[in-house]
C-alpha cells in the first residue's frame, strides 16, 4: 500500500512537472519560413522565439479537422483569425516589445507561446 | 471605468488582424504605393524570378516580391494594375488583384470539410455504440461483469480485442491527439478521454490475463465503458459540429451579399468579369434587380437602391449622379453607371464582414475567468483522478481496486474542459451576428458586455436626434409678396452660398420647382447675413441686428420671430429694397422615429441626456419635443467629453452617441461610444458600436442584444460549471460514504458528450432574439 501511495504522489509530481514546470525548447523564427502546423490537438512547434521591435509574419497550416482548431487568438495583440483547413494562413504580427504572448484556440485547448526577446 | 476605444482603436492592432493579405512590407525607395496580385499557374519556384523580373521591367515599378507559398506578389511603385496584370500574362501566368480571401469559396470549402468530418464521426460513433450498447445491456441484465472461469476469460478476451478494435477505429484521434499534446507538454480534452478509456480497458485486460493480481471481488471488466464513452463523445462532437454551423449564419448571410461578377466598361466595351478583377475607377453598369458589385459613385442614370441588408433601413434609397452606392445592396428600378471608388476588401461590406468576424472571435471580460480555469483544467483533473484513486485504495471498502479504477475513470471523463471554454465564444458569435443583422456593428466583446450595463445615454442633438439637415419650415410674408416670389428671390440670393441655412432655402425652392435667377453684387456681412442684387432689386437677408442697422421697419414680425425661435426654429429676416418682405424660418427636424426610440431607452430605465452646441431656447424646444428631460446646451465641441466625465463621476455607466467624426473624443471617453451613420458611408472603426442606419432604435436594439447575449453567456457558464466542476467531486465518489452512490463512467461519458452540445445549443437560442420596436 505504501508503495502504491508513493507511486501515486510521484505521478502527481510528474504531472505538475511535465505540464507546468517543464519548458520545451523554443523554435526560432527564421527567414519567414516558419510554419506552425495545427494537427492532432496541438500546435507544432508550440513555442516560438522572435526578436523584439520588428513586425513579422507567422504561417499556420491547419491539418486538424476539429472545429476547435479553427480559430486562432492572440489576445494581447487583439488578433483573432480563422485558419482554413489544409491551407497556409499568414498572420501578420506588429512589432512587439519583449515578453511572452500566448496564442491559442477559442477554448485554450490548443496552446502556444511567442517569446519576444 | 475607461472605454475600450482608445486601446482597440490602435490602427496597428487592427492591421494585424487583417485577413493576412494586406502586407506592410518595407518599401524600397520610400514609395508607399503597393499592390498585391494573386498569381495562377505558377507551379515551380523558378517561376518566381520570371514573374518578378517581368513586373520590375514596367516603368514606375520599384520592386516586386513574390510569395511563392501564397502565390501572391507584392508590387511597389506607381504602375496601374492593368499593366501589371498584362506583364504577368506576358510571362505566361494569370494574375488578378488580390482580395480579401475569397470568402465564398472559403466558406464552401469549410462546409465541405465539416460535412466530411461529420460523416466520419457518425460512422465512428455507429461502430463504437454497436459494441458498447449490447455490452451495456448485458451488464445491466447480469449485473457486474466478472471474470471467474477460464471460459469467461476467453470470452472476455475476445470482447477486449473487439474493444481494442473500436478504440483504434473510432477513437484513434483521441489517442493520437493525447500523445501529440503530451509530447508538447500540454494536455487537452483528448488527454482526458484517452486516459479515462485507456485506464478502463487496461484494467479490464489485466483482469482477463492475470486475474490473480487483482483481488477476487474486484475482477470486473469495463469494456462497455470504453466503447460507450468513445461512441458518445463522437456523437457529441458530431452534433456540436452541426450546431456550430448555425452559429455563423449571420456572417454567411453577409458574405452571401457579395456579387460574384461585375459588368464593367473598358475601351467602350461591356465586359462581365469576376468581382476580384474590378479595378479602381472602372465604370460599372448595374441593371435593375442586380447587386451592386463594389462601392462607387453614380455617374449616369438614377434608381432606387435597397440598402436594407447593410443598414436595416427598409425603404429603398433614391440615387442619382454623384450619389454613392455600396457593394452588396440591390438596384431596384433603374439602370445606372457608376465609377468604382472602393474595391476588394476596401468596400464597406468587406469591412463590415471583417469587423463582424473579428468581433465574433473576441471575448468579453466575463469569459476571462473561464479561460483561466480551462487553461489549468486538464492537469488539475488528472491530479484529482490520482488523488481520488489513492483515497479509494487507502480508505475505500472492498473491492477497493475496482472502486479506485471506476472513480478515476469517471473523474477523467466527466471533466470536459470544452463546455467551459465554449460558453462565452459561442454566445458572442451569435449575439454579434444577430446585432449585425439589425444594422448594429459591435466592435468587440468588451463593448458588448459594457453596453449591457449602460445606465445613462448622452445623445448629440444635431444629426443624432435630428436629421442634421436644416429645412425651411415657415415662410411668413409681409406686404404684397407671396411665398413663391419670396422663395425665388431668396433662393437666387443664396444660390452662391454654402452655409447650411442657405442650402436649406435653395433646396426648398428646388422642391417647389422654382427657377432661380441671376445674382450680382453679392456681399456677405460677417455674422449678420448677406446682401445682393437680383432683378435690379436690393435684397437683404439676415438677423434682426442687420435689419435694425439698416433701419428696416419690423413691426409685429419681431414677436412672430420670437415665437418661431421658441419652437427650435431659426428665423431670418428677408428685405427687398429696404422693406421687410418675409421671415423665413429654418429648422433641423427631429427624425421621425427618434421620439419612439428615446421612449424605448427611458422605458428600459436609461437616463437620456441631450447635448448640443445650440442656444438654450432651441435646445429646450428640441428636448421637449423629443421627450428628453435633461439637456446640456451651448456646449463647445471640446467640452463634450467633459460632460461625459461629469455623468461618469455621478456613477453612471455612460453611453455616448454622436456622428463619430466631430464627437470622437467624447465617444472615446464614454464607457461605450456609439457612432451613428446614415447609410453606408460610416467610419466603422471610429466607435465601440456603430449604428448603420440613422435611427436611434439601433441604440435600444444594441443594448437589448447585449443584455440578451450576456444573459446567455451566464447561463452557459453556469451550465458548464455544473457539468464540469460540480460533476468532478460527484464522480470521485464524495457521495458514496453518505448515500452509497457512485457515478458510472458511461453516464459521465454521456454528460461530457452533451455538455458542449448544450452550450452550443443554448447559444443558438439567441438566433431567435428579436429587438422590440414600438
Amino acid at each position: 500500500m505504501m508503495i502504491i501511495n508513493i507511486a501515486g504522489l510521484a505521478l502527481i509530481a510528474l504531472i505538475v512537472w511535465w505540464f507546468w514546470l517543464y519548458k520545451p525548447k523554443e523554435a526560432e523564427l527564421g527567414e519567414n519560413d516558419l510554419v506552425i502546423t495545427v494537427e492532432n490537438g496541438t500546435y507544432s512547434p508550440s513555442r516560438i522565439k522572435v526578436p523584439a521591435g520588428a513586425p513579422f509574419e507567422i504561417k499556420f497550416m491547419r491539418k486538424d479537422q476539429s472545429p476547435c482548431s479553427e480559430t486562432l487568438l492572440i489576445p494581447e495583440l487583439q488578433i483573432s483569425d480563422t485558419l482554413p483547413l489544409n491551407k497556409l494562413k499568414t498572420i501578420q504580427l506588429p512589432a512587439m516589445s519583449s515578453g511572452e504572448y500566448a496564442f491559442h484556440c477559442q477554448m485554450q485547448m490548443y496552446r502556444g507561446q511567442i517569446t519576444v526577446k | 471605468m475607461s472605454s475600450t476605444n482608445t486601446e482597440s482603436g490602435n490602427p496597428s492592432c487592427h492591421e494585424g488582424t487583417e485577413t493576412g493579405q494586406h502586407h506592410h512590407h518595407h518599401v524600397p525607395g520610400g514609395s508607399a504605393v503597393s499592390q498585391e496580385l494573386m498569381i495562377e499557374g505558377a507551379g515551380c519556384a523558378s517561376c518566381v524570378g520570371k514573374i518578378e523580373s517581368a513586373l520590375k521591367a514596367i516603368p514606375g515599378v520599384e520592386n516586386a516580391e513574390m510569395n511563392f507559398a501564397q502565390r501572391t506578389v507584392s508590387v511597389f511603385g506607381s504602375a496601374p494594375a492593368e499593366q501589371l496584370i498584362k506583364a504577368v500574362e506576358g510571362a505566361g501566368y494569370n494574375a488578378k488583384i488580390s482580395l480579401a480571401d475569397n470568402e465564398d469559396d472559403a466558406l464552401a470549402e469549410k462546409e465541405k470539410a465539416d460535412w466530411a468530418y461529420y460523416k466520419r464521426l457518425m460512422r465512428e460513433m455507429t461502430i463504437a455504440l454497436s459494441l458498447g450498447v449490447p455490452l451495456m445491456i448485458y451488464s445491466i441484465v447480469v449485473g457486474e461483469m466478472t471474470v471467474t472461469s477460464t471460459g469467461e476469460r476467453i470470452a472476455w478476451l475476445a470482447v477486449g480485442l473487439l474493444t481494442l478494435g473500436v478504440m483504434v477505429f473510432s477513437g484513434k484521434h483521441f489517442y493520437v491527439g493525447a500523445w501529440q499534446s503530451f509530447k508538447n507538454h500540454s494536455a487537452n480534452m483528448d488527454t482526458l478521454i484517452a486516459l479515462g478509456t485507456g485506464t478502463a480497458w487496461v484494467y479490464s485486460m489485466v483482469v482477463v490475463f492475470v486475474p490473480h493480481l487483482v483481488p477476487e471481488m474486484a475482477r470486473h471488466v469495463y469494456f462497455e465503458a470504453t466503447a460507450m464513452i468513445i461512441g458518445l463523445i463522437d456523437l457529441g462532437l458530431a452534433l456540436e459540429l452541426k450546431a456550430r454551423g448555425r452559429t455563423s449564419e449571420a456572417i454567411k448571410r453577409l458574405i452571401g451579399l457579395q456579387a460574384k461578377t461585375a459588368r464593367v466598361i473598358r475601351d467602350d466595351k461591356e465586359l462581365d468579369i469576376a468581382i476580384e478583377q474590378v479595378l479602381l475607377n472602372d465604370v460599372v453598369r448595374v441593371r435593375p434587380g442586380e447587386k451592386i458589385p463594389v462601392d462607387g459613385e453614380v455617374v449616369e442614370g438614377h434608381t432606387a437602391i435597397d440598402e436594407s441588408m447593410l443598414t436595416g433601413e427598409p425603404m429603398p434609397v433614391e440615387k442619382a449622379t454623384g450619389d454613392t452606392v455600396a457593394a452588396g445592396t440591390i438596384n431596384k428600378s433603374g439602370s445606372i453607371l457608376f465609377k468604382a471608388t472602393r474595391v476588394g476588401k476596401d468596400t464597406a461590406l468587406a469591412q463590415i464582414i471583417n469587423m463582424v468576424k473579428r468581433a465574433q472571435n473576441s471575448k468579453p471580460p466575463i469569459g476571462r475567468l473561464a479561460d483561466v480555469i480551462s487553461a489549468y483544467f486538464v492537469p488539475v483533473v488528472m491530479i484529482i483522478a490520482v488523488v481520488s484513486a489513492l483515497t479509494w485504495l487507502n480508505f475505500g471498502p472492498e473491492p477497493a481496486v475496482a472502486f479506485a479504477i471506476v472513480s478515476a475513470t469517471t473523474v477523467l471523463i466527466i471533466a470536459c474542459p470544452c463546455a467551459l471554454g465554449l460558453a462565452t465564444p459561442m454566445s458572442v458569435m451569435v449575439g454579434v451576428g444577430k446585432a449585425a443583422e439589425a444594422g448594429v456593428l459591435i466592435r468587440n466583446g468588451e463593448a458588448l458586455q459594457t453596453a449591457s450595463k449602460i445606465t445613462a445615454m448622452i445623445l448629440d442633438k444635431t444629426g443624432t436626434i435630428t436629421l442634421g439637415a436644416p429645412k425651411v419650415t415657415d415662410v411668413l410674408v409681409a406686404g404684397e409678396y407671396d411665398e413663391q416670389a419670396v422663395l425665388r428671390l431668396a433662393a437666387t440670393l443664396e444660390s452662391g452660398s454654402e452655409h447650411p441655412l442657405a442650402m436649406a432655402i435653395v433646396e426648398s425652392a428646388q422642391e417647389r420647382g422654382i427657377e432661380t435667377g441671376k445674382v450680382s453684387n453679392f456681399n456677405a456681412i460677417a455674422g449678420h447675413g448677406v446682401q445682393a442684387e437680383v432683378d435690379g432689386k436690393t435684397l437683404l437677408f439676415g438677423n434682426e441686428k442687420l435689419m435694425r442697422e439698416r433701419t428696416i421697419e419690423l413691426g409685429d414680425f419681431v414677436e412672430m420671430a420670437q415665437a418661431l425661435a421658441a419652437e427650435a426654429k431659426t428665423p431670418m429676416y428677408f428685405a427687398v429694397d429696404n422693406k421687410l418682405a418675409a421671415i423665413i424660418a429654418v429648422a433641423d427636424p427631429i427624425k421621425e422615429d427618434s421620439i419612439a426610440a428615446i421612449k424605448r431607452l427611458q422605458h428600459n430605465g436609461i437616463r437620456v441626456v441631450m447635448l448640443t452646441g445650440d442656444n438654450r431656447a432651441t435646445a429646450k424646444a428640441v428636448a421637449k419635443k423629443a421627450g428628453i428631460k435633461e439637456f446640456f446646451a451651448e456646449v463647445l465641441p471640446e467640452e463634450k467629453s467633459k460632460k461625459v466625465q461629469e455623468l461618469q463621476m455621478e456613477g453612471e455607466v455612460v453611453g455616448m452617441t454622436g456622428d463619430g467624426i466631430n464627437d470622437a473624443p467624447a465617444l472615446a471617453i464614454a464607457n461605450v461610444g456609439f457612432a451613428i451613420g446614415t447609410g453606408t458611408d460610416v467610419a466603422i472603426e471610429s466607435a465601440d458600436i456603430t449604428l448603420m442606419r440613422g435611427s436611434l432604435h439601433g441604440l435600444a436594439d444594441a443594448i437589448a442584444v447585449s443584455k440578451a447575449t450576456l444573459r446567455n453567456i451566464k447561463q452557459n457558464l453556469f451550465g458548464a460549471f455544473i457539468y464540469n466542476v460540480a460533476g468532478v467531486p460527484f464522480a470521485a465518489g464524495v457521495l458514496y460514504p453518505f448515500f452509497g452512490l457512485l457515478l458510472s463512467p458511461v453516464i459521465a461519458g454521456a454528460a461530457m458528450a452533451f455538455s458542449s452540445l448544450t452550450v452550443v445549443t443554448n447559444a443558438n437560442r439567441l438566433r431567435f432574439f428579436k429587438a422590440q420596436e414600438h
